[in-house]
């Protein structure tokens, strides 16, 4: 008997929708041939069998959720390895069933003084500590701050609660999201009989409901400002024409605009590091690297597949990445880990005629660069009126972390390095 | 037929020890090389010496604070050796104490030294010669500790003194000079001082009761001096001359110099201890002890020899009856296949001066030293209602608390009862209470203990009585 489990979706990633089953009961598989189509938040991944035989049974229909490792069938024969099960620490013996075990001082090879306690650490509570009364001061914070005690981790004796975990579940309820009150299902009044007709209920894909959910949690917890600022396209436009052949012919990609893009706010990342950086609790992560994800439109949904490291990319590969990222986007084949990780986005919404819009944050980063419809326009040069292919550029961007000034100078950088490319290649 | 556990001394290590692992259904035998039960605490130590501390302390109460009070009394007149007597009439209650209740335990004990003979026996000779082997499913080294000595110095127990000569004096010493300002030092110094003695006291170090909090040392050493005795620090005794007349002690600099000479009648030495492992045949069992001569144990009391643990002053660690009392229970409980665990971040420490100092958890000299921010209330008797009006004010309690979480990392009690109230703290600490528990918990008025409660406050800069 081998039994048929949901596998390791990637990082956060705690469900799955079953999309579909290749086979059915009774019929024969081999050994890692696709058995059933899994949809996570961000990609669809097929569940190979784990052993060659004949499936049994399946625990978990068309469209049912299921969790990481849940059971989804089972094949009949075939030697195949036992699943592997994450395996909890062995508890060391107690006298009393009851009794949380407790770690021993280690003694003797020390100092005379005994070494100051590492960090206290989380417990499960103790039936004597759930029975016992809160300290004074836990029920106090708990009071004022509206916590729910019993859903805090305890570092106290026997995994009681102290001062310091409310005060530390009191910092982390400040960094988190504004609680979202979910509407009630049935919150919409019925529409009058004569319009009911005509409406067409359709359920929301996961993909989408996952979109839903995710730009929300974006706009809660982050303090998303816009700003904005326009870029003369002449000079990246002139030198696009000029290679466009040559740049073809060696890289076997065209030359568009996204990988000048990249390169100048890359430039910009590492002028303004808050940009590139992430809050996470009370800490504000600034991260070295530069994943840059560039969001991708598809028929199901915008998706944001990252350039890791782009910053030792040549512009040639930037380019050649990103049209493979498009092209499997497309047909729906993009990988995972390819959606992970990124530490800032940019976002063309030129390509559907969008002149200026706000972007919204691709969470947990901290800004996101919108890119624009090129329009020419009239635009004033030392006084005279000329036409140039203007492009409104957006930044949005976490206040919390970014500062207006920041936001602006990040802004006015992608200008200068795009209106002058040659300043990237002088790296001024 | 083998004891389940036999152990080597009956001290507050052993004999604790011993009835725990009887409760938890084992046959044990403990073995006692001294006449008497209860090792060096209830005979020579913790127990004489408090007794003795309490009787001089009312001798110095009746003579000097009884008056105001509207108590009109003669001077006292000392009987020393009754007071002696009375000394041992608690030693020997202690002493009978433990016997009853190893007999409550079943719970059977030899008088010889234990030597391990292998691992799982143990020989047990007398002093007529005689010996008998038991043997042991495991066994428990509770031997302790003896008086460290200082190199050529010899003590003799009449004139030259370790802490068990101090306290059987045949007669009030005129002047006493006493090496070491550590707990034995200062608390057999206060007896013979209120007793009538001139006290002066010799410290190698320059500061008095080293790994006690430095503010609380500094307050302590005011006090005592205040009470007359004299200090010396940054000071080593090098030699004692006993031929003549007087005793004559070559002081000089800690860090050398110029020599000097003090006399006294009786000197007290008083620098420490040592582990004691005599005749338990380590070195041919196998037995490895580290360079201070402590046995090497890990973190579940066992030696490097399978079936053989040892706790107390033995091992490392604070050299204090309870902390030997808490192994004795772990490691019972551990040999009993159950979790025995002792918390060595809260074990108090007191000096049983007066007034009493009474400490648990860090000092501030650890903080800093750990690089750990933290805040401090601190409140003095002075100020507290039942200390005013018994018109015994000495004294402060300080609270060290975590500057971020506000838990309580330290507590320091200075005052007549403070041995007693710390047990609070200890409590505290024990549960991770912050400073604010501890001030959120309704103490009786008046009492003592209130002021802890207020030096809580304090930590939050909102004493209530200050």
């Amino acid at each position: 008997m081998a039994e048929i489990r949901v596998p390791t979706l990637g990082e956060s990633v705690t469900e799955a929708t079953i999309g579909k089953w290749f086979k059915q009961v009774g019929e024969q598989v081999a050994a890692d041939e696709p058995l059933v189509e899994l949809e996570t938040d961000k990609v669809t991944i097929e569940v190979p069998a784990p052993a060659a035989g004949v499936l049994s049974d399946i625990a978990a229909k068309d469209g049912a959720t299921v969790a990481v490792g849940a059971r989804l069938g089972e094949i009949k024969e075939g030697a195949a390895a036992p699943p592997k099960s994450a395996t909890k620490p062995a508890q060391a013996p107690t006298g009393r069933p009851d009794k949380k075990t407790d770690a021993t001082v280690a003694i003797g090879a020390g100092p005379e003084q005994p070494q100051l306690r590492a960090q206290p650490k989380e417990q499960p509570r103790s039936n004597a500590a759930l029975a016992a009364p809160l300290a004074p001061s836990v029920r106090k914070l708990a009071v004022e701050s509206g916590i729910e005690p019993a859903t805090i981790p305890g570092t106290g004796k026997e995994g009681r609660l102290t001062k310091a975990d409310m005060l530390a579940a009191i910092e982390r309820a400040a960094a988190a999201p504004t609680p979202v009150p979910q509407p009630a299902a049935a919150l919409r009044a019925p529409s009058p009989a004569d319009d009911s007709a005509r409406e067409e209920r359709v359920k929301m894909t996961r993909l989408r409901q996952t979109i839903a959910r995710r730009l929300k949690e974006a706009q809660n917890t982050a303090a998303m400002l816009t700003t904005f600022n326009e870029a003369d396209m002449s000079a990246v436009m002139e030198l696009r024409n000029r290679y466009k052949d040559s740049f073809e012919k060696k890289h076997g990609s065209r030359l568009g605009f996204m990988g000048f893009f990249v390169r100048a706010a890359i430039a910009a990342l590492k002028d303004i590091p808050a940009v590139n950086a992430e809050i996470d609790g009370g800490d504000i992560v600034y991260k070295n690297y530069y994943h840059i994800g560039v969001a991708v439109g598809t028929e199901r949904g915008l998706v944001v597949p990252v350039v890791r490291d782009a910053e030792r990319k040549t512009l040639g590969a930037i380019e050649t990445e990103i049209a493979d990222f498009g092209r499997r986007a497309r047909e729906g084949t993009l990988k995972l880990e390819e959606m992970q990780g990124g530490t800032f986005t940019i976002s063309n919404g030129g390509v559907y005629g969008s002149l200026l819009s706000t972007p919204i944050l691709n969470a947990p980063q901290s800004g996101i660069l919108g890119m624009h419809k090129i329009q020419e326009r009239p635009v004033a040069i030392g006084g005279k009126v000329e036409v140039r292919p203007m492009m409104y550029l957006a930044l949005s961007y976490d206040h919390r972390l970014v500062d207006g000034r920041e936001a602006v100078l990040f802004l006015v950088r992608v200008k200068e390095l795009i209106e002058d490319p040659t300043r990237l290649v002088l790296d001024l | 037929m083998p004891y389940d556990l036999v152990v080597i001394g009956s001290g507050p290590g052993g004999y604790v020890c011993a009835i725990r692992a009887a409760q938890l259904g084992m046959r044990v035998l403990v073995v006692e090389k001294d006449k008497t039960l209860g090792g060096t605490c209830l005979n020579v130590g913790c127990i004489p010496s408090k007794a003795l501390l309490h009787t001089s302390h009312l001798y110095e109460e009746v003579a000097d604070r009884f008056a105001p009070m509207g108590i009109e009394v003669s001077k006292p007149k000392l009987d020393l050796a009754r007071m002696m007597q009375f000394k041992q009439e608690g030693v020997d209650g202690n002493v009978k104490g433990v016997a009853f209740l190893f007999k409550k335990n079943k719970i059977e004990a030899r008088q010889g030294t234990g030597r391990i003979a292998a691992p799982a026996k143990v020989e047990v000779s007398t002093a007529d010669g005689k010996s008998e082997t038991v043997e042991a499913e495991a066994i428990v080294i509770a031997t302790g500790s003896d008086v460290a000595r200082l190199a050529g110095i010899e003590i003799d127990e009449r004139r030259v003194l370790s802490s068990t000569g101090a306290l059987s004096l045949p007669q009030v010493p005129k002047r006493l000079l006493i090496v070491g300002a550590g707990v034995i030092g200062l608390e057999l110094g206060s007896v013979w001082r209120r007793l009538g003695a001139q006290v002066q006291v010799v410290e190698f170090l320059d500061r008095i009761l080293p790994g006690i909090d430095g503010e609380v040392a500094r307050q302590a050493q005011r006090l005592l001096e205040h009470q007359g005795m004299s200090f010396k620090l940054s000071s080593k005794i090098t030699a004692v001359e006993t031929s003549t007349k007087s005793l004559r002690a070559q002081v000089e600099p800690s860090t050398g110099g110029r020599a000097e000479t003090l006399e006294a009648d009786v000197t007290l030495i008083a620098v420490g201890r040592v582990p004691y492992t005599e005749g338990l045949g380590l070195e041919s069992v196998g037995v490895k002890k580290d360079n201070k001569n402590r046995i090497i144990v890990d973190a579940h009391y066992a030696t490097n020899v399978a079936g053989i643990y040892a706790i107390g002053d033995v091992i490392a660690g604070p050299m204090l009856a309870h902390k030997a009392e808490e192994e004795g229970v772990a490691v019972a409980e551990i040999l009993a296949g159950q979790a025995g665990h002792v918390n060595y971040d809260v074990i108090p420490n007191v000096v049983y001066t007066y007034p009493e100092i009474a400490v648990v958890g860090r000092s501030e000299e650890e903080l800093k030293a750990a690089g750990i921010p933290y805040k401090i209330g601190k409140y003095p008797f002075s100020a507290n209602p039942r200390a005013r009006v018994n018109q015994e004010t000495e004294g402060f309690v300080k609270i060290l608390a975590d500057a971020k979480n506000d838990r309580v990392l330290g507590v320091h009690i200075m005052c007549s009862d403070a041995g007693n109230m710390v047990a609070e703290a200890a409590m505290a600490m024990e549960f991770g209470a912050a400073a604010e528990d501890i001030a959120r918990t309704c103490h009786a008025h008046p009492t003592l203990p209130e002021a802890v409660k207020e030096a809580a406050l304090a930590v939050d800069k909102r004493a209530i009585n200050m």
